[in-house]
């Protein structure tokens, strides 16, 4: 397995894509510390790239990557290896460059200008959404075969996760406005990891806002040591289940 | 002639009165009472002549959580030095640490209040000067707990350097005029800072109001001046850095506004000019309500704050000209460092969650964020006239 990841590692880092990336991730958040003339409006920008940038990159990037070594992973299945190990380090190295081209392009300069506790949130949600995305792409790669449709699967997915939830929800307040819906919108934003993630640096970032009333139901739950451990254990559940699922049906694919 | 008259008493273990209760008897009016140091048991102590009562080294006056511990009935007392600790807690009288009754030129400086129900109080007071004392308590219900200094019905007041925390409103104002409140500090009150009703023609300056259960409420006065205070981290629903609710005619000018939730909530106000203001990482900078008409705000910063202003209707009487906003996203042609196209404070999403709460789940998602950018370029639900024309380019050194 070990030696799998590595070459897979190795293989991805060696990907224009990934470097181009890298770059472009820290050119991007040294720019926005160093134009904004105070660092929250800095982590503002930084938010929109950690909800919207990173899980485009993650989810389409492993697509590809996935559809592209199609022929890599046949090779290994004739080998007298378990499918699961290929698939797990297939997804361990694809998850792990991912989170490694994140730490470079946007944790050293967040380390840089705002070392604090929604810099340090930040960095761990960007790292949770790398990975997640990542997971959501395998699950999506394995269930079609064709690449046209599968990037187009995995580009909506996207979309839906980063817009159309979000509309929905607002729909969904505004039809039930005359109703107490406070508790049930923490239950709603389990459903999305990006607004479970949205949420979780807004506790940090808005705090004298979110301390109004419906503020205070979220930070009554997420502001709790439970709720933070709820709010990560789903955050690692929206990864461990798509993977599960992948392997599951990957076991049982006719390549 | 009468100077020469007047006496020193003084109290102590081992001195001529071994309570204050028989130098008070002793003394007559002009005298001083001084007390030496050590733990004083002696009820209600009614001041009935114009005497000066000072503490040598702070000795502990105790009500026992029964008694009022001095009662002040005579104009020109003074009372300095003394810890005032355990008045009487009551839901039927008002019993307090000091109380000023009925008279005038009454100076009560540098006391330690400890577990008083009320701190000091005053009715009917004129021209009191109370000035530099310390009141802590330590309830936890705000219906055990009586307010730090209140006066009621009073007039040219002087509130000076107190520190209040712990009390139900650490300064509390009931018919008051003519008074000013001066570089006092007030913190972890369980509900106000301060609390002002039918009070008018006061001024606040200087003081710090901090973490108090629900800010700072000026209601029902006219002509309040409020200036270089600070407001800090007054959090939760219905705690504002300033209330203010049928107010005319104030000025709020010099302030800091820093992690409120709400900075200043306006209802039913009119003429206020507000000018020179910092308001700082508070959720809401401003909400003003409709309801309210010539508010002038110009020359404030507003930085980092979540929402700069919201309100609940499309009518706007009010001006908001001339202010520095970290938000403006317009340009500088001419280079006069007044930005050429108007700022709108409100933002839409500000509009959603005023009318609808639990909105506030979807803030900063890229779908809100969509929705405030076109609503920047075709306004529809943002109120038309709630804008800054001339916004300034740089925030202003205050």
């Amino acid at each position: 397995m070990k030696k799998i990841i590595k070459y897979v590692i190795i293989d991805i880092l060696r990907n224009k894509i990934m470097i181009a990336y890298t770059v472009f991730l820290l050119v991007l958040s040294f720019s926005i510390f160093s134009l904004e003339d105070n660092s929250a409006k800095g982590l503002l920008g930084l938010l929109n790239i950690i909800l919207i940038i990173v899980p485009l990159v993650s989810i389409i990037f492993s697509t590809i990557y996935v559809y592209n070594s199609a022929e890599f992973i046949e090779l290994l299945v004739s080998q007298p290896l378990k499918r699961k190990t290929i698939w797990m380090s297939l997804f361990t190295g694809l998850s792990s460059s991912m989170v490694l081209a994140f730490l470079i392009g946007t944790g050293i300069p967040v380390l840089i200008y705002q070392p604090d506790i929604t810099g340090f949130m930040m960095i761990i949600i960007g790292v949770l959404l790398s990975v997640i995305f990542v997971a959501i792409a395998m699950l999506a790669t394995v269930k079609t075969r064709d690449k046209a449709k599968g990037i187009g699967i995995a580009i909506l997915l996207w979309l839906y996760f980063s817009l159309l939830f979000d509309g929905f929800v607002l729909f969904l307040v505004f039809q039930f406005s005359d109703y107490p819906v406070e508790k049930l919108m923490v239950t709603v934003s389990m459903f999305n990891p990006l607004d479970l993630a949205r949420i979780m640096i807004l506790l940090k970032m808005d705090v004298s806002a979110l301390m109004g009333y419906t503020g205070a139901v979220f930070k009554d739950f997420f502001g709790t040591e439970i709720g933070m451990g709820l709010s990560f254990t789903v955050l690692l559940l929206w990864t461990i289940v798509p993977v599960w699922f992948s392997i599951r049906k990957f076991n049982t694919k006719d390549l | 002639m009468l100077l020469c008259e007047a006496k020193t008493i003084t109290v102590g273990v081992s001195k001529k009165c071994s309570t204050i209760q028989q130098a008070l008897l002793l003394a007559s009016k002009g005298d001083s009472i001084v007390v030496s140091s050590g733990n004083y048991h002696e009820k209600n102590m009614i001041v009935k002549k114009q005497i000066t009562l000072i503490g040598i080294d702070y000795p502990v006056l105790d009500g026992e959580y029964k008694y009022e511990i001095i009662s002040i009935k005579a104009s020109g007392t003074i009372i300095q030095g003394f810890k005032i600790i355990r008045s009487g807690i009551s839901s039927m009288e008002d019993f307090a640490g000091i109380k000023i009754y009925e008279c005038r030129d009454v100076i009560i400086r540098n006391n330690i209040l400890e577990n008083t129900f009320f701190g000091i109080y005053t009715q009917y007071g004129t021209n009191c000067t109370i000035e530099k004392n310390k009141l802590t308590a330590s309830n936890s219900e705000e219906q055990q707990s009586g307010n730090g200094i209140h006066c009621w019905k009073s007039d040219s007041m002087r509130i000076i350097g107190n520190t209040i925390t712990g009390h139900r409103d650490g300064i509390y104002f009931e018919f008051v005029t003519n008074s000013v409140i001066w570089r006092n500090d007030s913190e972890k009150n369980l509900r106000y800072g301060l609390h002002f009703m039918f009070s008018s023609n006061d001024s606040y300056i200087g003081n710090i109001f901090k973490n108090n259960g629900a800010g700072v409420s000026v209601m029902f006065s006219h002509d309040v001046k409020m200036i270089h205070n600070y407001f800090e981290e007054n959090w939760g629903d219905g705690s504002y850095g300033i209330l203010l609710k049928e107010i005319s005619d104030g000025y709020i000018e010099n302030n800091r506004f820093v992690k409120n939730t709400v900075g200043i909530y306006l209802e039913g106000t009119s003429r206020i000019k507000m000018s020179a203001n910092v308001f700082e990482k508070n959720g809401w900078a401003m909400k003003i309500q409709a309801s309210c008409m010539d508010i002038t705000v110009t020359g404030n910063n507003f930085i980092n704050n979540t929402f700069d202003m919201a309100t609940n209707g499309s009518l706007v009487l009010n001006t908001f000209n001339g202010n520095y906003w970290d938000k403006y996203e317009g340009y500088d042609l001419n280079k006069d460092h007044i930005g050429d196209v108007p700022y709108r404070p409100v933002s839409m999403y500000s509009v959603i969650i005023e009318k609808n709460p639990p909105a506030m789940m979807l803030f900063r998602s890229f779908m809100t964020t969509l929705l405030d950018k076109t609503e920047k370029v075709l306004p529809s639900i943002t109120p038309e006239n709630f804008k800054d024309a001339f916004p300034l380019m740089k925030p202003l050194s205050l």
